[in-house]
């Protein structure tokens, strides 16, 4: 069991059980809900943003230690980001636990690097994506919303 | 009492190789075996002797290699109508599992029969396989979906089933073992009042036909629905044992080779049972792999196998319970060897992959039974399932990674 410590560290134990920014937001600007079906991790992305950059980020649902604590990181390293700073974060991230090349990997990942060990469960890589995916759906939907208005 | 003493475990772990694999440096503790047993060996070398010595395609060739090979599908099928005590040996149709038998009762029975303000009568605790048919035949015809609902322990409302049963009932579906609770559902009882007002039951045995003794016969079913891999034989093949006169009634639930008699472009005659309902060529090896396992299983003998099993549920729930924060969902009073629990701190994937670490093997998710889940309020649980070749000493390794699992995540 030693060796899930690369798995498992203790940022993320911590971010686990103790989970920034996990909360509802009434006024947000975008919002979208992330589920994965096959373990049942549902995860809700609240977004606020201010002149193009996320002012505020926060999360609720559940899931897995892997899930819970990459939303929380996800959101602590969101704010104050433009909208094309947020996105290339997303896609570095997605790239560096997939390798798909569909994902630039232009910025570095700072705090996020200690996820980086979920790449050896392949099972578990969705677990990690899953907010990411949820808050570029959030990204996305409100960028529809202006571009309609 | 007798047979547990004389239930020897180890020689029956000698017949499974895959038991000697250590994962991540430990011995493998296999306790996934609700998703899928292990295989023997004897059903590995029936198969692979089968595609060495005799293998052709059945039914149909003059040729030396194609009678032997029939001859060891039709013994197969020999040896499952003894394995679940059917009347005869037609009443065995060959699947590719439960889902495809279920599905096959669901077309073919009920599609045709069925009329809007019917009603199909399942339970809470079905796995998908036994609700989404029902769904799509319901979705055909305009009749309805009805369900008994559950205790907090996990049994059927029986109080609620007899409400439910009417005469707009037009076929109840029920599992016989429930996946994700192991709770063992009075069948005998359900079949009984069904058939009191002229209602058929079929019976989802695939968590049953492994793990207790059944005689389709005695309990009166009239289709009872099992999976190969599960009872320690091949994927990919399953049984839907059928009452003859409900199958003689039935047409075809797919067309193509070996279900025909003749065709013209008039017109074709059907084949007789059970080749009616196996259009196509069959899985020959699935088929004669199924044979060993049968064979295999009955030889230790279910009373065995279900004695054993039940103690060791009886020991590994004891154990689980002394931990603190583990609760077990499904508590019912009669209950298979199973068991599925959530820990307060720890989520059932995050079980999963440490357990994994130590070599024990378990599921964790919602177990194709999401309405359960909901039920329980849970979004998944992990899930210990036991088997013939599990021992003490295993469900130890098992109770102590869990108390490492939430040192860890303390
Ligand atoms: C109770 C029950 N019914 C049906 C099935 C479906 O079996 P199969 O996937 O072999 O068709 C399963 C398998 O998990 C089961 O446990």
């Amino acid at each position: 069991m030693e060796n899930l410590r690369e798995l498992y560290q203790e940022v993320i134990l911590d971010h686990n059980k103790n989970p920034r920014n996990f909360r509802a937001m009434d006024d947000a600007d975008g919002f979208a809900h992330g589920n994965n079906p096959l373990c049942g991790d549902t995860i809700d992305v609240y977004l606020k943003l201010k002149d193009g950059v996320v002012e505020d980020v926060s999360f609720a649902g559940h899931g897995c230690a892997i899930c819970t604590s990459s939303a929380s990181m996800m959101t602590t390293a969101l704010k104050g980001r433009t909208e094309a700073e947020a996105e290339a974060l997303f896609n570095s991230f997605h790239h560096a636990l997939t390798e798909d090349a569909d994902y630039p990997d232009d910025v570095p990942l700072g705090k996020l690097e200690v996820l980086k060990g979920v790449k050896d469960y392949p099972v578990r890589v969705k677990c990690a994506t899953l907010a990411w995916h949820t808050f570029d759906a959030a990204l996305k939907k409100h960028q529809g919303e202006v571009t309609t208005e | 009492m007798s047979n547990v003493a004389q239930y020897d475990v180890v020689s029956i772990r000698n017949d499974f190789p895959i038991l000697e694999r250590s994962i991540h440096g430990k011995p493998l503790v296999y306790l996934d075996n609700g998703a899928s047993v292990q295989r023997p060996v004897q059903v590995i070398r029936a198969i692979e002797q089968l595609y060495q010595e005799n293998y052709a395609n059945v039914h149909r060739g003059v040729h030396t290699l194609s009678q032997e090979s029939t001859r060891l599908f039709d013994d197969a099928r020999v040896k499952v109508r003894g394995f679940i005590h059917a009347a005869c040996v037609h009443e065995v149709i060959f699947t590719s599992g439960t889902t495809e038998s279920i599905n096959l009762v669901a077309q073919s029975y009920a599609r045709p029969r069925l009329q809007k303000g019917d009603e199909i009568l399942i339970t809470h605790m079905e796995h998908h396989s036994n609700i989404v048919p029902w769904q799509i035949v319901c979705e055909q015809t305009g009749a309805q979906l009805k369900v008994v609902p559950i205790s907090d322990k996990g049994e059927l409302e029986m109080d609620r089933f007899a409400e439910l049963l009417s005469e707009k009932t037009k076929l109840v579906s029920v599992v016989h073992i429930s996946n994700a609770l192991g709770t063992v559902n009075p069948v005998k009882q359900i079949i009984d009042a069904a058939h009191a007002i002229g209602v058929p039951v079929l019976v989802d045995g695939a968590q049953a036909a492994p793990h207790i003794p059944v005689d389709v016969q005695k309990l009166d079913a009239d289709f009872y629905a099992f999976s190969g891999h599960k009872v320690y034989g091949p994927t990919g093949v399953g049984v839907l044992y059928g009452k003859e006169a409900l199958l003689k009634e039935m047409p075809p639930y797919q067309g193509g080779g070996d279900m025909i008699l003749s065709v013209s472009f008039e017109g074709t005659t059907y084949n007789q049972l059970p080749y009616k309902f196996e259009a196509g060529t069959p899985n020959i090896a699935g088929v004669i792999g199924l044979g060993a396992a049968v064979d295999y299983v009955q030889k230790i003998g279910l009373g065995a196998i279900a004695a054993h099993e039940h103690g060791l549920l009886e020991y590994a729930t004891a154990k689980l319970r002394q931990i603190n924060g583990l609760r077990i969902i499904g508590e019912a009073d009669q209950k298979a060897g199973l068991i599925s629990f959530v820990l307060d701190a720890v989520h059932p994937h995050d079980i999963g992959t440490m357990l994994d670490a130590e070599g024990v093997a378990i599921r964790a998710g919602h177990h194709c039974a999401q309405p359960i889940m909901e039920r329980y309020g849970v979004p998944a649980t992990a899930r210990a399932s036991f088997a013939m070749y599990n021992t003490f000493q295993e469900i130890d390794v098992l109770a102590e990674a869990i108390q490492k699992t939430i040192k860890m995540f303390a």
